[in-house]
């Protein structure tokens, strides 16, 4: 299965960012409820979540948040090739966040013969707030 | 959680692709040379997420018949618990929250796949903060096996049930 990275190519410290959203809307925050199947009302009905749940806003899903930073964790290591993905959700994201993504790579190992890149992410809305941190590993093409 | 069948469908591929923002043609586009690369359509990385659609218990899906807890004519509406909740921790405001997620990925899942799922309580813990109160944490572990009983991918959850909404 092909990796976007090549063995050869990679170095523990190698840096990587990206965009993942700009003014976030609240139909994408819906459009992620119908295709996830969380239609928890905390992330589209803005009147029970302000007088009954007692959030200033609806906001996003955590995994809204995770799956557009794994969109740029596949864009660096390439499709079929992740080992793990997981992190923690580490502030809320709402409506009108910006968010953007970086990465580094932490570890160059062989496992079982094959080359396994660890990288450290981390997404942060526009006033630099960590959204969501975690880490990634993946196969490495030859 | 359990889900006795999680058919994975290109079309769904494809509306979860389009919800996070992910235009690889992997997702969607079977000829494309992205997907002939890997031998088909792949689910992005969370997409097993979506097996909640496919679970009939699952208490954050309006079911057919019953009460919903979203705003209609009032606001008014209390959260259900999770089923695998402490029963002590669900309070009037706040309620529960995704604190951490992580998969691990044992073969790509791919569109013509059929999985079940089953899942297992794992540790609970809490913690006091300042921003929200009192924290009740509780993981669970979720195993995802294809047709041919083999396993895909495992996901742990952890929830967390706040006392109060999470200061911003």
């Amino acid at each position: 299965m092909p990796s976007k990275l090549r063995a050869a190519d990679v170095s523990v410290g190698q840096t990587f960012d990206a965009v993942l959203v700009e003014d976030l809307k609240r139909t994408q925050i819906v459009q992620y409820a119908g295709a996830s199947g969380d239609y928890n009302p905390l992330h589209s009905d803005e009147r029970f979540t302000t007088e009954v749940a007692g959030y200033p806003s609806v906001f996003a899903h955590g995994m809204l948040t995770m799956g557009m930073t794994g969109r740029f964790v596949t864009d660096i290591v390439g499709d079929g090739v992740l080992k793990s993905f997981g992190g923690r959700f580490t502030s809320q994201v709402w409506p009108g966040d910006d968010l953007s993504a970086t990465a580094e790579i932490t570890a160059i190992d062989e496992v079982d013969g094959a080359s396994v890149v660890t990288l450290s992410v981390a997404t942060r809305n526009g006033q630099g707030v960590t959204v969501f941190s975690g880490e990634a590993t993946a196969v490495l093409g030859a | 959680m359990a889900v006795e069948r999680f058919p994975i469908e290109a079309g769904h591929i494809l509306m979860f692709a389009r919800a996070i923002g992910d235009a690889n043609p992997v997702y969607s586009d079977a000829d494309s040379d992205e997907a002939k690369a890997v031998g088909g359509i792949i689910a992005p990385p969370t997409f097993v997420q979506a097996s909640a659609q496919f679970d009939p218990d699952y208490f954050l899906r309006p079911k057919i018949g019953q009460p919903w807890f979203g705003s209609g004519k009032d606001a008014t509406g209390t959260p259900p618990k999770a089923p695998d909740a402490n029963a002590d921790a669900a309070p009037k405001k706040g309620g529960g929250l995704h604190a951490e997620q992580h998969y691990e990925y044992h073969q790509p899942l791919r569109a013509g796949d059929v999985l079940t799922a089953t899942t297992r309580p794992g540790n609970s813990w809490e913690k006091e903060s300042k921003r929200a109160g009192k924290l009740v944490f509780s993981e669970s572990i979720t195993e995802y096996r294809n047709q041919a009983g083999e396993l895909v991918v495992t996901a742990r959850g952890v929830g967390v049930q706040t006392e109060k909404p999470v200061e911003n």
